[in-house]
């Protein structure tokens, strides 16, 4: 193990897997310069051929990623900010999803899309959404959403070797946190939720950037006696449906923690889940705690307000249950 | 491509112009000291030395013409008439912002000086004004619209369509491309192929190149290609070559790993600059700039007085009509 930055991290998956299959091509815009520091040094090491810096032309450079991914290459697209995935999504979502489908399976897609989501940073709302529910409904994606370097690193590889086109989505503004990172080359498998603490009294689902203030409730609630279950989701497309619901038959309550707007977030889709298939094991409604239907705002206390924070996410847990 | 041509501003034309030019530059370092001293949110993108192109060009417009920016917007907010203060109010994300604290430098608006507004989406703008524009069409009036983007925009198809409707519709719209030599990081020749104003030859829209630091240049120009969209011949097209003197944004130094542009560039670049090619022709250059400096100091210092919008302010903004009376 190592302590590394989460950004860090990323740049070491990139390494890995640019010498590990020369087939690996990094595109993107100032992807040189990197403005992130996620994709720093890969042009050194690895040559214009497979590193390249590209105009700004989204709705080229998604396509152009389904085109090469189709010939034998396997392409990592950087897209900087996550908003500018809407910049280039006629091709994400008409080819980039449905291409596998509609040849009868003659084209398969070894893409992953990297870009930074989410606000709390004043970028105001051209630069701060939390897409991936609209991602997560087109049915043909991939959707990675990490929150500590060492499962950045893990999924990252993952999606690189995926045969299918994925989503990596990194929490903007955390590349500095720092995180223990395995030396050796591990991948972290798609659809396999992690259990940062486990517990008894109530069930809570997390993702990507909502991760750190959840643990960070899970421990205030911790000294108030009551014993929460942090499940990490780690993909969402594919979701662990099946450690939420085994979580939920023994805690009977859940609240789940998203980024994105409330209507058809990832929490909107995981209650439905939970009603269909684990209604017998409710003792209580369940809670979402997400950001209300409204663009993201640039003054700093109102952008704050929408996004979940570690006293909305104690209140919803205290509202479920007055025996604790 | 159109041969420059050979009006002349008045005196009190060129005074008024350099004293808006200056007041952009004033803005933009006192918006620069304020990012440093943590009183701007977000981050500001800054147009020292393009300062021309707007304020040549907007001389030439009404409050009913329209703009529309990029993210590079504060000198073409200003330069149409836009208030000082309110900007700066906006860019310390207080609720007397002109866009109540919403937006954010990237975001200015004032929909009352036909600033229809700045832009975080690169190439955002240029359709927007194609829908502006086909609007002032359809109203028969003889206003029109400018859309200002970079070199960097230039790679985004929608110019390109934009182009083509605008052309075909004989829509009232100048574009206006601000060609500073990068797109980000990246210098312009590595990211672009050809003229970038070559772009709109296919389409018979004309053309002028103009040197964007020269604002007796750019003053020609754009009454001359305003004339000709006023008159009903459609669109224009100005590409104004300038030089980005600040980095892309404000402190990219902070999260960059080596410099991208020469010590050498950085020196040519800085030495060719639109005020001090204006000044020797004004006359009292100097009262003006202090004048300017104070009037600038005052605005950000009364911006900074303000207070933040509401916590709940955005959820009010949004679905006024649809939830009319609900909140
Ligand atoms: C759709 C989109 N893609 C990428 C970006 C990130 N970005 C912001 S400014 C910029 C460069 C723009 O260059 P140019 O149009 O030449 O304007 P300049 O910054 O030089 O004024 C980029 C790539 C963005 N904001 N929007």
């Amino acid at each position: 193990m190592v302590q590394m930055r989460f950004i860090q991290a990323i740049n070491k998956a990139l390494f890995e897997e640019m010498a590990r299959d020369d087939k690996v091509i990094l595109i993107g815009e100032d992807v040189e310069a990197s403005i992130f520091g996620d994709t720093r040094g890969l042009i050194e090491r690895f040559g214009p051929n497979r590193v390249r810096n590209t105009p700004i032309s989204e709705a080229t450079l998604t396509g152009m990623t389904v085109g090469a991914a189709a010939s034998g290459y396997r392409i990592v697209l950087h897209m900087m900010f996550s908003n500018f995935i809407y910049t280039g999504f006629d091709a994400i979502a008409n080819q980039m999803a449905k291409l596998p489908l509609m040849t009868g399976g003659q084209i398969s897609l070894p893409i992953t899309v990297i870009a930074s989501y989410g606000g709390g940073r004043s970028t105001a709302a051209q630069h701060s959404d939390t897409p991936y529910p609209v991602l997560m409904n087109l049915g043909g994606l991939n959707i990675a959403v990490p929150s500590t370097p060492a499962d950045a690193c893990g999924l990252l590889k993952s999606a690189i070797r995926s045969n299918d086109p994925t989503f990596f989505l990194e929490p903007g503004g955390r590349g500095g946190e720092m995180g223990e990172v395995p030396d050796e080359d591990i991948t972290v498998p798609f659809g396999v939720a992690s259990l940062p603490i486990k517990g008894k009294d109530v069930t809570l689902v997390t993702m990507g950037s909502c991760t750190k203030i959840v643990l960070e409730t899970a421990q205030q609630l911790i000294s108030k006696d009551v014993n929460p279950e942090v499940i990490d989701l780690r993909t969402l497309v594919p979701l662990d449906k099946k450690t939420i619901l085994s979580s939920v038959k023994k805690t009977g309550k859940i609240v789940i923690i998203d980024e994105a707007r409330d209507t058809c977030s990832a929490a909107s889709h995981i209650s439905a889940i939970v009603v269909d298939e684990g209604f017998q094991y409710l003792k209580a409604p369940i809670r979402r705690v997400t950001v209300p239907d409204t663009p993201m705002p640039y003054a700093p206390n109102s952008e704050k307000y929408l996004i979940p924070s570690v006293e909305r996410i104690y209140k919803a847990v205290m509202t479920l249950n007055k025996s604790y | 491509m159109k041969k420059l041509p050979n009006n002349i501003p008045t005196k009190d034309e060129l005074q008024k112009m350099f004293r808006m030019m200056v007041t952009i530059r004033e803005t933009e370092n006192t918006l620069l000291a304020s990012n440093k001293a943590g009183n701007t949110p977000g981050q500001v993108h800054l147009s020292n030395g393009q300062e021309a192109i707007c304020v040549g060009i907007s001389s030439h417009l009404t409050d009913e013409d329209q703009i529309t920016s990029n993210h590079r917007g504060h000198g073409h907010f200003l330069a149409k008439g836009g208030n000082l203060k309110a900007m700066f109010s906006e860019i310390y994300g207080m609720a007397d912002g002109v866009c109540g604290g919403m937006g954010g430098s990237m975001h200015v608006a004032d929909l009352s000086k036909g600033i229809v507004g700045a832009n975080g989406i690169v190439g955002g703008g240029i359709s927007i004004a194609t829908g502006v524009a086909f609007a002032k069409k359809l109203d028969g009036s003889n206003h029109i619209v400018v859309t200002y983007f970079g070199d960097g925009a230039s790679n985004q198809g929608v110019l390109m369509e934009c182009l083509n409707i605008t052309a075909l519709w004989k829509l009232p719209l100048l574009f206006v491309c601000e060609n500073n030599g990068y797109s980000e990081f990246s210098p312009t020749k590595t990211v672009t192929k050809g003229d970038i104003s070559m772009r709109a030859k296919p389409f018979g829209i004309p053309i002028w190149q103009i040197n964007g630091n020269e604002i007796i240049e750019v003053w020609q120009t754009g009454q001359e290609a305003i004339e000709h969209i006023r008159s009903g011949g459609g669109p224009a097209f100005i590409e104004a070559k300038t030089w980005r003197q600040s980095g892309h944004f404000s402190r990219e130094n902070l999260v960059l790993q080596k410099p991208y542009r020469t010590e050498e560039e950085e020196k040519e670049g800085l030495a060719d600059d639109p005020i001090i090619h204006l000044t020797p022709k004004i006359d009292g250059a100097e009262l003006i700039m202090k004048e300017v400096k104070d009037e600038v100091e005052r605005a950000s210092k009364a911006a900074l007085m303000g207070t933040p919008p509401a916590s709940n302010a955005a959820k009010k903004l949004m679905f006024s009509d649809t939830y009319k009376g609900y909140y």
